[in-house]
């Protein structure tokens, strides 16, 4: 990463935290893993707790519709590290690469249900364009989403244009396709805590 | 009823949480400079081309940007500090956005 504070910046307890995890995972620790255990309480220790409550906390929304909606986020940002990440666990979670895959490559003709694709549809514009007015919310209203939908959603996305841009700010190191699969295991058993 | 939409849900209290620990929170930066990060106004020099990055074209970040800002006199804690506050700040208004326009689109509807 850019500041060698996050590479070796490290107290001895975390350091053979990471010793174990790379022992036990047989992958490099992820380096949005190592960037909310330094000075947690600067940033991890709330990063990660609000990370939790939008992705697997209670929501009308699936697990791996939240995980697709950070990976398509993360696309709209250019963030190659997240769009791995989350597009590994999307499918873990969904138990469908292909639903994923169409979902990345053409949202409008991908075979995902009307709330969802209008939902997607406007995290897309809001990230992109950094607004989006009330009408672009009553089309999600209309595909079917209910208010609180639209909110857990929009939690989705803060948390993942928080991400996106400290991993390409910080210059996160981009996994091989075994490491982004390990750790979508890993945010499916554990979560984001 | 449109009190219910506008009030703030666990999780945006939960961003509001980290939102406020960093900014105002103890850290090497100073509140005014982290302030200044999240806001993404007021800021100069490599710190302005750094943080404005940040913000709104992050892929766009180089090693460069990191250099001039640290030639420029900022310690590696500080840039931590304030690189994090601008993504948390950008994030922060894209997320109040999304929240405004919803309360517009159901303004005058009956609570659902």
């Amino acid at each position: 990463m850019r500041l060698e504070v996050l590479n070796r910046g490290y107290g001895p307890g975390t350091k053979m935290l990471f010793a174990v995890i790379r022992l036990v995972s047989r992958h490099p620790v992820p380096d949005a893993a190592k960037l909310v255990f330094y000075r947690p309480d600067f940033y991890g220790a709330r990063a990660k707790e609000f990370t939790h409550e939008a992705m697997r906390g209670p929501s009308a929304w699936s697990v791996g519709d939240r995980e697709l909606m950070a990976a398509y986020v993360s696309q709209a940002n250019g963030c190659a590290f997240c769009v791995g990440a989350h597009t590994a666990t999307a499918r873990q979670a969904y138990q469908d690469g292909p639903k994923v895959t169409a979902v990345l490559a053409d949202l409008e003709s991908a075979p995902v249900g009307d709330g969802l694709r209008a939902t997607l549809r406007m995290l897309g514009k809001l990230t992109g364009e950094g607004k989006v007015g009330a009408e672009d919310m009553r089309q999600v209203l209309a595909a079917g989403v209910s208010r609180q939908q639209v909110k857990d959603a929009l939690a989705v996305c803060a948390a993942f244009n928080t991400t996106d841009r400290l991993a390409d700010a910080f210059g996160f190191e981009v996994l091989s396709p075994e490491g982004f699969e390990a750790g979508a295991k890993y945010l499916l058993k554990r979560g984001y805590r | 009823m449109h009190h219910a939409v506008l009030a703030e849900d666990k999780k945006r209290a939960a961003y509001r949480a980290l939102q406020d620990r960093v900014v105002d929170g103890e850290g090497r930066a100073s509140p005014e400079q982290r302030a200044r990060a999240f806001s993404n106004v007021g800021l100069s020099g490599p710190l302005d081309s750094l943080l404005g990055k940040v913000a709104t074209r992050p892929a766009r970040v180089t090693d460069a940007d990191f250099a001039a800002a640290r030639a420029a006199g900022f310690s590696e804690d500080e840039l931590f500090e304030l690189v994090i506050c601008a993504a948390v700040g950008q994030s922060a208004r894209l997320y109040d956005a999304g929240l405004a326009a919803l309360a517009d689109a159901v303004a005058g509807e009956e609570d659902g």
